[in-house]
């Protein structure tokens, strides 16, 4: 006869055996999250690592002459004249004044290469333009260092390797060194890298054409997104008629979701772009595109969030006399609310991070302007981050990781923004 | 003939499938238009399934079919030109689970008389909203909170909330789907002694599996067995003498 008895041995072997099982697993679940936080850490670490120092620039604030003589020989004020005077000029004098013993033409052009030479040019440019009462004034402005200089002082340029194989003479670091003592050049708050567009010399890019782009492309793909995967769950949960046709849509939008993205840029590089010839790299495709990406996202949560409702609430309204569309938006909609906004959130954030197809309809193009509206060539972020990487000098990788905390930073907002919310909205029920 | 109150529901060989099963099998019963009647029976004999008759609740069920005549007032509430939420109108019903809507307790009562237009002003909603609390006995304790949420309430206050949302649409039927069966003794109690108020004016019919809870409110009860009416009649002559013996052996707890 076998003992049924709790306190038996064979009963507490088997207690011993179940206790095992369950300190295992709870053995098992740290490790695996351990390692989740691992991985998290090493990111952050890595990214911010390299890009937090890109939030700072070396500047230089130095006093230009802007002489008559140069900028307006025939002294007259006529603004396209101004705009192509040659700036360049002053920039160098003033540089050269710096060490007015430099004489060598070779070094000059050394001397004249600390600054960034467009980042100063441009940026006198643009002031005279605005006020051309400036000429003939001795003005101080404050312009970018040029890059070599900027990772010189930030120390990422080893003074003790081989001049040859750095960008920067020893005759460079000495004069950058005695500037730096002479308070010209200062490190300061990168303004550039979030009011600026892309450019080609890395002191003077920013990811504002990016940033502005995803703003774009998002508010257009949420637009159209929204309503179609919100208005397609509301249909195929309440209205269509439940046989094989319904069943096979369903299925679709779930393998919809899975879909790997770049196909959305096939089709939208097919049917946007070559069918009906609207123009590359613009937010309208970008936000079109990845519409199809998130809405079946959307339909996904909005359905489990339908499906979370109890029923007990519809068949309340129901048997009041409302009718099945009064019961499903009057009282059905607005509990579900918190899914559907947390679902659409989150697919804005992946809509956020979608590279591939994106470079599909063309939007790697290389844009040095801010765009004003989703009609006009732009970037995405995440395409200024791939196109960022690609680029070898060490101004760029540090740009990159900068670009990537933005997007990061962006990203957990949105996320956490979401959990706050379902929170808030379902604490007032 | 001695008959002096009106039948309200007159129901022939009414069948209900789910899919292919059957769940009633052909019922034919005349329901009082005043007074309460009630339906027992063991669980799964089709009391649900046949109170939701009444409201076509079962037309929200996928598969379910319902056949047969009811009538209701002398007209065929199947009727295809009759629109079930006019019928709910006037058929109002409470479930199992107190189901409030999750907003304001005002919000709650509002809805029905809000959906259907029936009144033109503020205070004439807010007038309409205190009677029909105050005839589910539920005004004095809520009076002062009616812009909390409904949800906040006891068990027995949100069942009675529901009466009185139901009440406010001015239904002629109430159908109680065992309306007590989640609440403690106390708030049974309340909820009887409000049925029996409600008796005058409406026509109520209430699903129990407390044999006691219909001997004390019930006019006439019916014995639903395994999707058939064994016996409809007086409450009391069910319960002392049944002319047959499944609902003697059911409320003698033999079965069931
Ligand atoms: N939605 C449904 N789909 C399929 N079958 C159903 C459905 N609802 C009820 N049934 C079946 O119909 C029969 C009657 O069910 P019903 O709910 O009316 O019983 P009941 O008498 O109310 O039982 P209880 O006392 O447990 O509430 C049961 O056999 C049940 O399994
Ligand atoms: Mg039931």
């Amino acid at each position: 006869m076998t003992d049924t008895s709790f306190t038996s041995e064979a009963a507490l072997k088997r207690l011993k055996k179940r206790r095992g099982k369950e300190w295992r697993f709870r053995i098992w679940g740290r490790a695996a999250i351990g390692f989740a936080l691992a991985a998290l850490a090493w990111l952050l670490i890595s990214i911010v690592g390299t890009g937090y120092t890109a939030f700072q620039q070396n500047f230089m604030t130095l006093e230009f002459e802007l002489s008559e003589s140069v900028l307006a020989p025939d002294g007259t004020r006529d603004p396209e004249k101004l705009r192509g005077a040659n700036y360049r000029r002053i920039v160098q004098t003033t540089m050269y004044e710096l060490f007015p013993e430099v004489t060598d033409r070779k070094a000059k052009q050394e001397l004249f290469g600390l600054t960034s030479a467009s980042g100063a040019t441009n940026k006198l440019r643009q002031m005279v333009y605005n006020n051309p009462e400036l000429i003939g004034q001795t003005i101080n402005v404050t312009v970018p260092a040029s890059d070599q200089i900027d990772q010189l002082l930030k120390g990422y340029i080893k003074r003790d390797t081989d001049e040859s194989r750095r960008k920067v003479s020893d005759q460079q670091i000495a004069w950058a060194d005695t500037l730096k003592e002479r308070g010209v050049i200062k490190k300061k708050f990168n303004r550039i890298l979030f009011m600026n567009p892309d450019s080609r010399d890395p002191e003077l890019a920013g990811i504002a054409s990016a940033v502005i782009g995803s703003v774009m492309i998002l508010v257009v793909a949420f637009v159209l997104a929204f309503p179609i995967g919100v208005g397609a769950a509301i249909y195929l949960d309440e209205f269509a008629p439940k046989n094989k046709f319904t069943d096979f849509i369903e299925i679709n939008i779930n393998n919809l979701a899975a879909v790997p993205s770049i196909v959305f840029g096939l089709l939208g590089l097919a049917v946007f772009l070559n069918f009906m010839g609207m123009p590359r790299s613009i937010p309208l495709v970008g936000g079109m595109v990845l519409a199809l990406r998130v809405f079946p996202t959307i339909t996904i949560a909005t359905r489990s969030a339908l499906q979370g409702v109890s029923p007990s609430i519809v068949d309340g309204a129901l048997s009041l006399g409302a009718s099945h569309t009064q019961a499903v938006f009057q009282q059905k909609l607005p509990l579900a609310g918190p899914g559907i906004l947390t679902g659409s959130i989150i697919g804005m954030a992946q809509a956020l991070g979608e590279t591939a197809p994106l470079l599909m309809i063309g939007m790697v193009a290389f844009v040095t302007e801010v765009p004003n509206s989703i009609t006009e060539p732009a970037t995405a972020l995440p395409v200024q981050i791939f196109l960022w990487s690609d680029s070898a000098e060490r101004a760029w990788a540090e740009r990159t990781s900068a670009a990537i905390i933005v997007l990061l930073v962006v990203l957990i907002t949105m996320n956490g923004f979401a959990i706050w919310l379902r929170n808030r909205l379902e604490q007032r029920r | 003939m001695t008959e002096t109150i009106k039948t309200k529901f007159t129901c022939r060989d009414v069948r209900v499938h789910y899919g292919d099963f059957e769940a009633l099998h052909g019922i034919d019963i005349d329901i009082p238009d005043r007074g309460v009647t009630a339906f027992i029976g063991p669980s799964g004999c089709g009391k649900s399934t046949f109170l939701r008759t009444f409201n076509r609740m079962n037309d929200t069920i996928d598969g379910c079919r319902v056949s047969g005549k009811i009538l209701m007032d002398g007209e065929d509430i199947y009727d295809k030109n009759l629109d079930p939420v006019l019928l709910r109108a006037q058929v109002g019903m409470v479930f199992q689970k107190p189901n409030p809507f999750p907003k304001s307790i005002y919000d709650n009562v509002a809805y029905g008389p809000r959906i259907h237009g029936m009144t033109s002003s503020r205070a004439e909603l807010d007038n309409l909203v205190e009677k029909s609390l105050r005839r589910a006995g539920l005004w004095d304790e809520v009076k002062d909170r009616l812009k909390l949420s409904g949800t906040g309430l006891s068990g027995g206050q949100q069942q009675r909330l529901v009466i009185a949302r139901a009440i406010a649409v001015d239904p002629e039927v109430i159908l109680m789907d065992e309306p007590a069966s989640a609440l403690d003794p106390i708030a049974t109690a309340k909820l009887e002694a409000l049925i029996d108020e409600l008796k005058e004016r409406y026509c109520i019919i209430i699903v129990t599996h407390s044999m006691a809870q219909a001997a004390r409110v019930s006019d006439k009860t019916a014995f639903f067995y395994m999707g058939d009416l064994i016996e409809f009649d007086n409450t009391d002559k069910i319960f002392t003498n049944p002319g047959n013996n499944r609902t003697q052996d059911y409320i003698t707890g033999r079965t069931g």
